[in-house]
């Protein structure tokens, strides 16, 4: 039960951004989420959208260095302390976490990650009754 | 003329047409010593029908061939000798892994003849035998240590082989042994000033610092002037290369225009790089060299790749050796950073190695605080991997096998693929944006 999520490698120069989204956008591709993760020299653009496979492709025949990976979207209520909640499982658990972000969709919180382990942590999120979220 | 101001005044004080009766004389004895003494040159010579005894005039020195970095390289490690082995008494040979290095040989003769040059060279600038002369060049193979070394002791100047590195350390001893000489390349010399403004030390207030030399590493007439200012010293460019021994090649003297370049050792001539025509005094060019003091590898117009030009006309302190202009760049692709010499075929391979990258790069040396530094970025694959540590782990294994490859520490930035600029056809490898020339 995972999502598709691009990972888009960036310089750090101006209109690095733009030529991604630009792609997309001439392809009809919605972004639901995205984050940057950024370093002194590079960022790393991650992405849920639409049409995650297509996305890929045209991305990569436009020369962009990007990866497509499997990763968790969690639905929580939006109440405060849920994320507590979830992570702190996570962490009873020892699942490790690469990286997570979140945001919120039609009222709901919606908490996106990455961890090494798919099979562990599907069996996790079932076993603690955890939303899976279809984007 | 003051016979005090010169080291060898015999050879220092000569005029023009004595300096070109001592060149013919030495040279025809190089070429004679080559012929009957290696194998490399006496094929050479006769591939085209040429004898020793054809070399009657200065002028016939053209007919002999270039030789060349390639030459050196196709007969690594002793092809060129021009001497029995068991003559030579020490060699020095290049950097780098991923082409046969070059291997210069010396005898006895030829080192003792070596440090007297780079004696008559710190003479030159006013170093006399109360002076401290404080080397920071890394010893070992690199040219510049062990050159300093033996021509500041034949000078009988009190010698502190500090070498490279170790900042603090090279201050301590600047203060304990009234230092007064500095070798140094010109971003070092930046480097111990800013070291010496965070420690306190005024080097005009608690130094006896008078006089850096400095060279191996392209620097402009304001760079030299900058760092005179930093230190309170007199700066003096130095030239050599491995090839011709190390330092001791050509010196400015005290007037600072221009470098001497010891025509008792060797024969200068200025060419077109494309055409291989000489080009007249004033005139930029590649530098040749043939050397007619050496024993155990002379060299025979070697084509240096150095770019200069001759300055014309007389210097005023009494030396009728011809002046070199600083060097102007290189015609070929030679890097020369912190006075290692690289190519750039030595990081390619390197990174050609990483399946994680593309093939295009970019070389970028350029001034940053007065520190000459080298970014290399490199092109990611297609196979690039969401993966933070990975990607810096990668870094670091890239810069980790550059260092053990150049000898310097490069910053190695990962690019996207596609995003290096390129030129018509010719990646452009290598783009030089210190302050120089």
């Amino acid at each position: 039960m995972t999502t598709k999520q691009l990972s888009v490698f960036l310089e750090n120069k101006s209109g690095s951004l733009v030529k991604v989204l630009d792609v997309l956008k001439s392809e009809g591709v919605q972004i639901i989420a995205s984050t940057i993760a950024d370093t002194a020299d590079y960022g790393i653009f991650r992405i849920i959208c639409s049409q995650p496979e297509h996305a890929y492709d045209v991305l990569r025949n436009a020369g962009v260095a990007v990866s497509l990976c499997d990763v968790f979207a969690i639905e929580l209520d939006d109440t405060p302390g849920r994320a507590a909640d979830t992570i702190g499982c996570f962490a009873k658990e020892g699942l490790s976490i690469a990286y997570l972000y979140s945001f919120l969709l039609e009222g709901k919180g919606v908490l996106i990650f990455r961890t090494d382990n798919i099979d562990r942590a599907t069996e996790i999120i079932s076993r603690y009754g955890f939303q899976f979220k279809l984007l | 003329m003051d016979k005090s101001s010169f080291f060898n005044p015999e050879f220092e004080t000569l005029d023009r047409k004595q300096i070109e009766a001592l060149q013919l004389e030495r040279l025809k004895a190089t070429v004679a010593h080559c012929y009957n003494g290696s194998a490399f040159y006496k094929a050479r010579f006769d591939s085209i029908g040429l004898k020793p005894e054809d070399i009657k005039t200065l002028d016939d020195l053209r007919r002999v061939p270039f030789t060349t970095k390639q030459d050196l390289r196709d007969t690594y490690p002793f092809g060129m000798a021009s001497v029995p082995l068991d003559k030579c008494v020490r060699l020095h040979s290049s950097s780098g892994t991923t082409g046969n290095p070059t291997v210069i040989l010396h005898t006895q003769r030829d080192l003792d003849q070596w440090a007297n040059a780079v004696a008559r060279c710190l003479w030159m600038v006013g170093c006399r035998p109360d002076d401290v002369f404080q080397n920071t060049s890394g010893y070992g193979m690199f040219t510049g240590g062990l050159g300093f070394q033996y021509g500041a002791e034949k000078l009988g100047m009190l010698t502190v082989p500090a070498a490279a590195g170790n900042t603090l350390r090279q201050l301590k001893f600047f203060k304990d042994f009234n230092t007064t000489v500095v070798h140094a390349i010109p971003s070092y010399a930046a480097r111990l000033y800013e070291v010496m403004v965070e420690k306190g030390i005024d080097p005009r207030r608690d130094l006896k610092l008078r006089t850096l030399v400095i060279g191996a590493e392209p620097h402009s007439e304001d760079t030299r002037r900058r760092i005179e200012d930093m230190l309170g010293v007199k700066a003096y460019n130095s030239f050599g290369m491995s090839e011709m021994c190390g330092p001791g090649v050509a010196f400015e003297c005290k007037e600072q225009n221009g470098m001497h370049i010891w025509e008792d050792y060797y024969i200068v001539e200025i060419v077109d790089p494309d055409t291989l025509e000489p080009v007249p005094d004033g005139e930029v060019g590649e530098l040749v060299l043939t050397t007619i003091n050496r024993e155990a590898m002379p060299l025979l117009r070697y084509r240096t790749r150095d770019l200069t030009r001759i300055l014309p006309g007389d210097c005023p302190c009494g030396r009728h050796h011809k002046r070199l202009d600083r060097m102007k760049g290189r015609s070929d692709d030679m890097i020369i950073l912190k006075g290692v010499n690289i190519f750039p075929i030595q990081i390619e391979t390197i990174l050609m190695q990483f399946k994680e990258l593309a093939s295009d790069y970019l070389i970028t040396l350029e001034t940053l605080e007065d520190n000459d530094a080298m970014t290399v970025d490199v092109e990611l694959s297609d196979m690039f991997i969401d993966d933070y540590a990975a990607l810096q782990r990668l870094e670091r294994e890239i810069t980790r096998q550059l260092h053990d490859e150049i000898l310097i520490t490069p910053k190695v930035r990962l690019v996207p693929k596609g995003s290096l600029p390129k030129s018509e056809g010719k990646a452009v490898r290598v783009k030089d944006l210190r302050k120089k020339y």
